[in-house]
């Protein structure tokens, strides 16, 4: 199969008050009509690789190709073929959805016939229909970034990249959004798409690579991911110090991960949740211990690298980030260690 | 939203490298960006109606609140000052052009362009042209303005015209350089506070406001020869008479060498700005 995205050994240094190494060697493919999710923290680089695969940035070295082009020497035939939407690229705050619809297929020098059908074709198909002619101040984070998705494929691009596509959205628009994401991989489109949740990546990437510092540490399909990890964390408050030692010692016997031990709360990845879970809270019957909280998640992007490295992701944002655009990164920096809980019962 | 988008039947957009269509499109581009940025200014009127305050505010000030204590031989004063406040007007107008691409920047749009397979100089161009578009209307309101309060041109309609387009040509040219502030500025609250400073000496010590000869003898070169005094001095003779020449000459010519000077300036800090 031929791949629609290829990255070899990509290198960017961003020079400035701090040194910062963003992508130090990053390869990766990406297979023509599949979804590849670029994992990682903030700082971590995968916005950095993004805006070198969209001919945003030039890479210092290493070369990349979209469809089988150079992203530096057919910069402008690249531009022509993919889609940038995101976190990112904006839409216009005083134009309508419509006007700013229009202005995406007039930079693309789409026909004006063609304009004009694909605005109409992409309002329905986001459900922007009534919005259309409101000014964008009143649009909720869910309209907006639908509106810049629907942008991002004006001009019917093979391959689409996707800048962290719901960070800072509440569950609900996560959800739309995601829907809408995987109807486009249904026709074929190829995504790139970047995240710093586990779970999304899970949900709409075929294929993984988790970004550390500029380095790839990881890549392969998320089950395998999820194989080496353990598929539940299973995570325990206690009342004392001492019944967290007990618990922690108790939770060996549950699988291949060793527990962790973090103040009062043990930590232990499990690959069957409710099995685990029943295994566990007998134990602790047995011995007498009684929780003060008992969760079961989904392995969050920290477990991950914990897995991964050794140890969590720490938060890279002021050091190693690319300068200039301090102020769209606030939002994100809290969403990087959050974990959507599955069951969350309190049993004190 | 559930239903299957459908793969694209003609995928991307179209592409050449053909130069004869490359202009066309790199025309049709920055006439978008144009249409954009004045589509914006109506969905702001009160940014608008602000512009046009401010030059209202300061002709009233000067003709009935100082203009009585100042003396101007050999013209009304109200006659004297408008070359003054059509110049300052424009001028401080050209800091929205700054504001502008600051926040382009600032709020991922100019990102966006980047990846469209666009022409580069879209974004300057289309930027300093609607800026341009907009002083058309801020100095139609001037005029009327002036009108009201005695302004009486002396020297007939083409004159009056070609000190207008002056006027409007010496603007375009400050609004490539105010192009390169906002390039350069953080965000766009940086940008304005970075572009009064330059504006304010090149303003008031000038003579825009009172004769120059009424200031001290070590200022009167620079208040005489700076840019912004000899685009008054052009428009003010073109508009009510006296030593014309010289000063258009001087005008023009520091219009040309802005634009010289600031068109690869800030098309270079845009294409080099991450």
């Amino acid at each position: 199969m031929q791949h629609a995205i290829e990255a070899e050994a990509l290198a960017k240094t961003f020079t400035g008050k701090h040194e910062v190494r963003a992508l130090d060697g990053v390869s990766f493919a990406v297979e023509e009509g599949t979804v590849f999710g670029l994992l990682g923290p903030n700082g971590s680089g995968k916005t950095t690789a993004v805006r070198i695969l969209t001919t945003i940035l030039k890479p210092d070295g290493g070369r990349a190709r979209v469809l089988g082009y150079d992203v530096t020497e057919k910069a402008n035939l690249v531009r022509s073929l993919i889609g940038l939407a995101g976190q990112y690229a904006a839409v216009d705050e005083n134009l309508t959805g419509r006007e700013n619809l229009r202005m995406v297929g007039n930079l693309n020098h789409l026909s004006r016939p063609d304009v004009a059908r694909r605005t109409t074709e992409l309002l329905e198909q986001f459900d922007l229909v009534d919005a259309a002619d409101r000014p964008l101040k009143t649009f909720s984070g869910g309209m907006r970034r639908r509106l810049d998705l629907a942008a991002a494929l004006v001009a019917r691009p093979t391959v689409l990249f996707l800048d962290e596509p719901t960070t800072g959205l509440d569950p609900q628009s996560r959800n739309d959004l995601w829907e809408v994401i995987e109807s486009l991989v249904g026709g074929g489109t190829t995504v790139l798409l970047t995240t710093q949740y586990l779970e999304e990546a899970d949900r709409l990437a075929s294929t993984l690579a988790v970004l550390d510092h500029g380095h790839v540490i990881a890549e392969g399909t998320p089950e395998a991911l999820k194989a080496d990890l353990g598929a539940t964390v299973l995570e325990v408050g206690l009342d004392s110090i001492d019944d967290a030692a007990r618990t922690a010692e108790l939770f060996q016997a549950l699988g291949p991960h060793t527990p962790l031990l973090n103040g009062t709360v043990v930590e232990v990845t499990v690959d069957s949740g409710p099995t685990s879970a029943m295994a566990g809270l007998r134990s602790l019957d047995q011995e007498g211990i009684v929780p003060a909280a008992f969760t079961l998640r989904e392995p969050s992007l920290d477990d991950v690298f914990l897995a991964l490295t050794g140890r969590r992701t720490e938060d890279e944002t002021e050091s190693t980030d690319e300068p200039g655009a301090a102020g769209r990164r606030r939002a994100r920096r809290r969403a990087a260690t959050e974990a959507l809980p599955i069951v969350t019962g309190e049993l004190s | 939203m559930t239903t299957t988008i459908a793969a694209p039947t003609i995928a991307g957009a179209p592409h050449s490298d053909r130069p004869a269509t490359r202009l066309r499109w790199a025309v049709s581009d920055t006439l978008t960006i144009t249409r954009r940025n004045l589509l914006a200014l109506t969905r702001i009127p009160e940014a608008l109606f602000f512009s046009a305050v401010q030059p209202i505010m300061f002709v009233l000030l000067f003709v009935y609140v100082f203009g009585n204590a100042i003396k101007t031989p050999g013209s009304s004063y109200v006659n004297y000052l408008m070359a003054g406040v059509f110049v300052q007007t424009v001028a401080f107008g050209a800091v929205s052009t700054s504001v502008g691409l600051a926040e382009d920047l600032q709020k991922g749009l100019i990102e966006r362009f980047r990846a469209l397979p666009m022409a580069r100089s879209a974004v300057l161009i289309g930027r300093t042209t609607s800026d341009g578009v907009r002083n058309i209307f801020v100095v139609v309101i001037i005029t009327v303005v002036g009108l009201l309060v005695g302004f009486r041109p002396t020297t007939g309609v083409i004159a009056y015209i070609a000190a207008i387009l002056l006027i409007l040509l010496f603007a375009y040219s400050l609004s490539w350089g105010f192009a390169m502030i906002g390039l350069s500025a953080a965000n766009a609250e940086t940008a304005q506070v970075m572009s009064f400073p330059l504006l304010f000496p090149l303003t008031f010590v000038s003579s825009a406001f009172v004769p120059v000869a009424s200031m001290p003898t070590w200022l009167r070169g620079f208040a005489t020869y700076q840019p912004f005094s000899v685009t008054i001095s052009a428009c003010r003779a073109l508009m009510i008479g006296g030593p014309t020449a010289t000063w258009v000459i001087q005008s023009v010519a520091w219009t040309v060498g802005f634009l010289i000077l600031f068109i690869p300036l800030s098309s270079w800090r845009y294409r080099t700005r991450t």
